[in-house]
């Protein structure tokens, strides 16, 4: 299981926008790298992230060979009511990851 | 010393393979452009783009897009863009946001094979397209292991 | 009696010499200086984050809570081994402590426990011990430092004392002080140890890299964590 960080406030008032800062140990390979022996080392990238908030998709991202290994995705969404986000990454080679973080809204 | 350190060293610029001409590269960069803005023109404006102009390593190179926006249920940011001109392909990344995002803000960190322009292109509710690009130039360590 | 003293001030106190030494932190762009500062986007986190779980599984029940138990601990190293008779990194202690298969070098997850405790000295400076039996290993990673290798026949010495500061191609050259040690480096995409940069500092000038756990590495960082004492540790750091 790859490593992941999530960074966002525990807790926040109703209708506050917080900030999540995420970030996921992944070698994000291009596809274009020659390796050792000259042969092309294959794709393996995450392609999709998603945020759900208690179920309700709030965010997305494609991601392409240019995003840096280890990538890092940090964006927002309004504190709405107490509950459960869930992240998930995935990506070649059926690479699949699932993260979540409780969020407390008074 | 492992062949594989020295090959493996510099991203993408050991390969030619992917070399192409200018033109053929700006030419791609409008048509991914003008495939994500769905028909729409595309007006300069409303989008920050913040990146160092001058990049120590192509690696990693941080990025941050920052649109104006109500972010209201009738006006808000519905995705950002990011498309670069001259590394093997235009697309960088693609962020889907809506009035649940709060802030259309988004960052996040990509690779950069050479000096080049990068453009993020936001597009709004209301189906209007706004871009913004920089031109960021790219170094290297000198001190290459290949 | 203010006047009397200020002038015993004056008298008394040597000019302050303004420390010359810059981190590599210093010469990195705000943009990568803030991704270092941000344990939230630090990639080298990553890595700090899965020795905090090994330290959880396997250093607790010794060492209790880190924060306490390692403070100061990566300040201190290389240090002298009794049992060896020789000097002793941290990841070599790290590696081999307690163990009964020891933590490869390099390995992900020798450098996550290596960086987890690094962490636990962030902030302090370092500060080698003053241990005369360090003495000879010192001097021979001084010599080494000055000794002019590889096919460009040039010395550690010339490029980070002589001309740190000045560019070398694109990049400033740095004074090459291991404040921030294992970090992720944005050419490797990856975490690494001193030993790591060190070899390829080695490449870099086209000689033929010592092997890891070589002492020409121990004798090396101990000159280098002297020339750098006093300075602030600052691991998990990012480089480009």
């Amino acid at each position: 299981m790859a490593r992941a960080l999530i960074t966002m406030p525990a807790t926040a008032k109703r209708g506050e926008v917080i900030e999540i800062r995420t970030l996921i140990a992944h070698p994000m390979e291009t596809g274009y790298r020659p390796g050792a022996d000259g042969a092309i080392l294959p794709r393996n990238v995450i392609h999709r992230f998603t945020c759900h908030y208690d179920n309700v998709l709030v965010f997305s991202a494609e991601l392409f060979p240019a995003v840096a290994a280890n990538p890092f995705i940090a964006f927002s969404t309004v504190a709405t009511a107490s509950g459960t986000l869930r992240f998930v990454w995935s990506g070649d080679q059926g690479f699949t990851q699932t993260e979540t973080a409780s969020l407390a809204v008074t | 010393m492992k062949r594989r350190d020295v090959i493996g060293a510099a991203v993408g610029l050991a390969s030619v393979a992917w070399m192409r001409s200018a033109a053929a590269n700006a030419d791609e960069l409008a048509a991914a452009i003008k495939r994500f803005a769905d028909g729409a023109p595309v007006t300069e404006g409303r989008v920050e783009f913040d990146v160092a102009p001058l990049v120590e390593n192509g690696n990693t190179v941080p990025v941050t897009v920052r649109v104006q926006s109500a972010m209201s249920e009738s006006d808000h940011v519905k995705a950002i863009a990011i498309f670069n001109e001259s590394n093997p392909q235009r697309d960088v990344a693609n962020f889907f946001l809506g009035p649940r995002a709060g802030r259309a803000t988004v960052s996040t960190r990509i690779r950069l094979a050479t000096s080049q322009r990068l453009v993020a292109v936001a597009k709004m509710s209301d189906g209007s397209c706004w871009s913004h690009s920089v031109d960021v130039l790219v170094t290297l360590a000198a001190c290459v292991e290949s | 009696m203010k006047r009397v003293a200020a002038m015993m001030l004056l008298v008394a106190a040597p000019a302050v010499a303004v420390d010359a030494r810059r981190s590599g932190f210093d010469d990195m762009s705000p943009q990568l200086q803030a991704m270092q500062r941000d344990d939230a986007a630090n990639p080298a986190m990553l890595w700090v984050k899965d020795g905090e779980a090994m330290w959880g599984r396997e250093c607790v029940r010794c060492h209790g809570d880190a924060a306490t138990s390692m403070r100061g601990v990566a300040t201190r190293y290389p240090s002298f081994d009794a049992a060896t008779q020789r000097p002793i990194t941290l990841g070599q202690r790290l590696a081999t402590h307690q163990r009964t298969t020891s933590l490869s070098p390099e390995s992900d997850a020798l450098l996550g426990i290596e960086g987890y405790v690094a962490l636990q000295s962030r902030g302090l400076p370092i500060a080698p011990p003053d241990d005369p039996r360090l003495q000879p290993f010192r001097e021979r990673g001084e010599q080494l430092f000055r000794r002019r290798m590889g096919q460009l026949d040039l010395s550690c010495a010339q490029c980070h004392d002589d001309h740190a500061g000045q560019r070398l191609g694109g990049s400033t050259i740095p004074q090459a002080h291991p404040t921030g040690y294992p970090q992720y480096r944005l050419e490797w995409q990856a975490m690494a140890s001193l030993q790591r940069r060190l070899r390829s500092c080695m490449n870099g000038v086209r000689a033929e890299p010592f092997e890891y756990a070589a002492p020409e590495f121990a004798e090396l960082e101990i000159y280098l964590k002297a020339r750098a004492a006093g300075m602030r540790i600052e691991a998990p750091a990012l480089r480009p």
